[in-house]
């Protein structure tokens, strides 16, 4: 390839599409690189995609990708070994497209194509080996062993960023900061998923778990409802796989066979299994964003957020993506692509939610390993909740009584309150 | 819903395995590691223990990264399998 592209976006995610559809729509030369054999073919989701920010990029997305099912029901599933308790958020008839589910598979095709729409190139099959380096800034990629000049390359290459790595912008993964998801796509005919989950419609559920589904260790599990399948997983930090010598995929089965899981999953047959990793760090774990012809985005950039109630990754993809394009925009305005002009993009994600929640919720990663949230809390809910509601024929307490009874040997009542303002400063 | 082995998890996923591994491990530093994090946090089990030595097989990786991550010895050398090959999700 002899022409030089405006900019070179590596990995057809939400990140590396939402910058390569912004920049064709602006009418600037792009190239997609995705080593998948097509968009979203190395991709999964642990997630919901909230709808906003895919909004902005494209209104009303959602009356044409394919999204599974419009979140309407927000559950939080705390487990004991054998029992949970729950809160379940229902949204009612609201018309909010807030949240839905999706299969990135289906979704990440989708967009790709919105990128090809919009007069960008995608090139799937190619893997970017290296960048292409020109008087000590990067002035494009290596792929498929032809070197592909780019005024810039936008690294959206996900949380294994080896690009990031090669231009040495101090990324940091470790075994404390990554999280490893395992998850199954489990298949059941439509009507079964919208009678057991209560939905009409295209109306869906997402719940997130915490206890027992990881086995009192650092994590948690999620389930969401799509059209005709449910994506079930388990999301645990590396080191405490490592720690606890257990395995993503015993905790997955363990999760399956939890009576609050075994019935919602009853009669279904697998048809996914897969795995994928999460920068889970936080504000900390953040690279260095940008360099003389170079920007990361996305999870290359580690950038999601932990707020301790769930991890957020999608929409700091997309914000990063777009801003990297705003910024690729005014470079290639001013016909500069070093670090100076590129710097804007650090900017413009100041002035986004994307670095304001990083950090907001700065604490929150160390918080998170607190193994009390893991163990004795959502334990001790089961407890409360059995003690409650169990009527044994004997003279009742109170619930203040009952509560010190369970609370005992377990956690002090201090331990307790310093939780608790740990958890105000952090989630 | 019965549990599943690991190889009839990685059965219901779309492979084009590649002739060339994408992953390579130095022999002789995996030789002398005691902790093998790699044995719990590959969740295609594609590093196993026979008869005391670590075996490896790339064919059912699921290209996550945890061992490249988790291994603090150094011992693995990762790359992404060459373009188009390797898992293909139809999910996701």
């Amino acid at each position: 390839m002899d022409e030089t592209f405006d900019a070179i976006v590596v990995g057809a995610g939400p990140a590396g599409c939402a910058a390569a559809y912004r920049l064709a729509r602006e009418g600037l030369q792009v190239l997609v690189v995705e080593r998948g054999k097509f968009a979203g073919s190395k991709n999964v989701t642990g997630g919901v995609l909230y709808g906003p920010v895919m909004g902005n990029l494209i209104p009303n997305f959602w009356a044409e990708a394919p999204v599974e099912r419009r979140i309407s029901h927000h559950v939080i599933t705390l487990l004991s070994e054998k029992s949970s308790l729950s809160i379940d958020y229902n949204a009612g008839d609201s018309e909010r497209h807030n949240g839905f589910s999706i299969l990135r598979s289906k979704f990440d095709r989708w967009f790709a194509r919105k990128v090809e729409e919009a007069g960008g190139i995608i090139a799937t099959g190619l893997r970017a080996d290296d960048l292409l380096w020109q008087d000590g800034r990067v002035a494009g990629i290596v792929a498929g062993g032809d070197n592909i000049a780019g005024s810039v390359v936008i690294a959206a290459d996900g949380v294994n960023s080896l690009l990031a790595e090669k231009a040495g912008l101090g990324v940091k993964l470790s075994p404390d900061n990554v999280n490893q998801g395992v998850k199954e796509v489990i298949k059941l005919p439509r009507e079964t998923i919208e009678e057991r989950f209560n939905l009409s419609g295209d109306n869906g559920t997402a719940i997130h778990f915490l206890g027992f589904c990881t086995q009192g260790v650092h994590g948690g599990g999620f389930l969401y409802t799509n059209k005709e399948t449910i994506s079930l997983g388990v999301v645990v930090q590396l080191k405490a796989l490592v720690e606890h010598n257990v395995k993503g995929v015993e905790l997955l089965e363990g999760f399956k066979a939890h009576p609050a899981v075994r019935e919602l999953v009853k009669g279904g047959t697998t048809v996914e299994y897969s795995a994928h990793l999460v920068p889970a760090g936080g504000l900390k774990m953040v690279p260095r964003l940008y360099t003389d012809g170079l920007l990361v985005v996305g999870d290359a950039a580690a950038l999601v957020v932990a707020t301790g109630r769930a991890l957020e990754g999608i929409n700091f993809a997309l914000e990063s993506g777009m801003a990297a394009a705003e910024t690729v925009k005014r470079a290639k305005g001013k016909n500069d692509f070093t670090k100076q002009t590129l710097s804007v993009y650090e900017q413009l994600l100041a002035q986004s939610f994307v670095l304001q929640d990083l950090r907001t919720f700065q604490k929150s990663a160390q918080f998170l390993e607190n193994m009390r949230l893991y163990s004795v809390y959502p334990e001790l809910a089961c407890r409360l909740a059995e003690r409650i509601f169990d009527v044994d024929g004997k003279p009742k307490k109170k619930a203040w009584q009952i509560i010190r009874e369970e609370m005992k040997g377990k956690v002090s009542i201090w331990q307790m309150i310093r939780d608790a303002m740990s958890a105000k400063g952090a989630t | 819903m019965s549990p599943m082995t690991i190889a009839e998890r990685l059965a219901l996923n779309k492979y084009d395995v590649d002739a060339e591994p994408h992953i390579h491990l130095k022999a002789e530093t995996c030789q002398k590691c005691d902790q093998s994090p790699c044995l719990y946090i590959c969740p295609s089990e594609c590093f196993k223990l026979r008869e005391g030595k670590l075996s490896f097989a790339y064919e059912g990786c699921l290209e996550c990264g945890s061992c490249r991550i988790a291994c603090d010895k150094g011992a693995i050398e990762w790359s992404y399998p060459r373009g188009g090959f390797g898992v293909s999700f139809e999910y996701g």
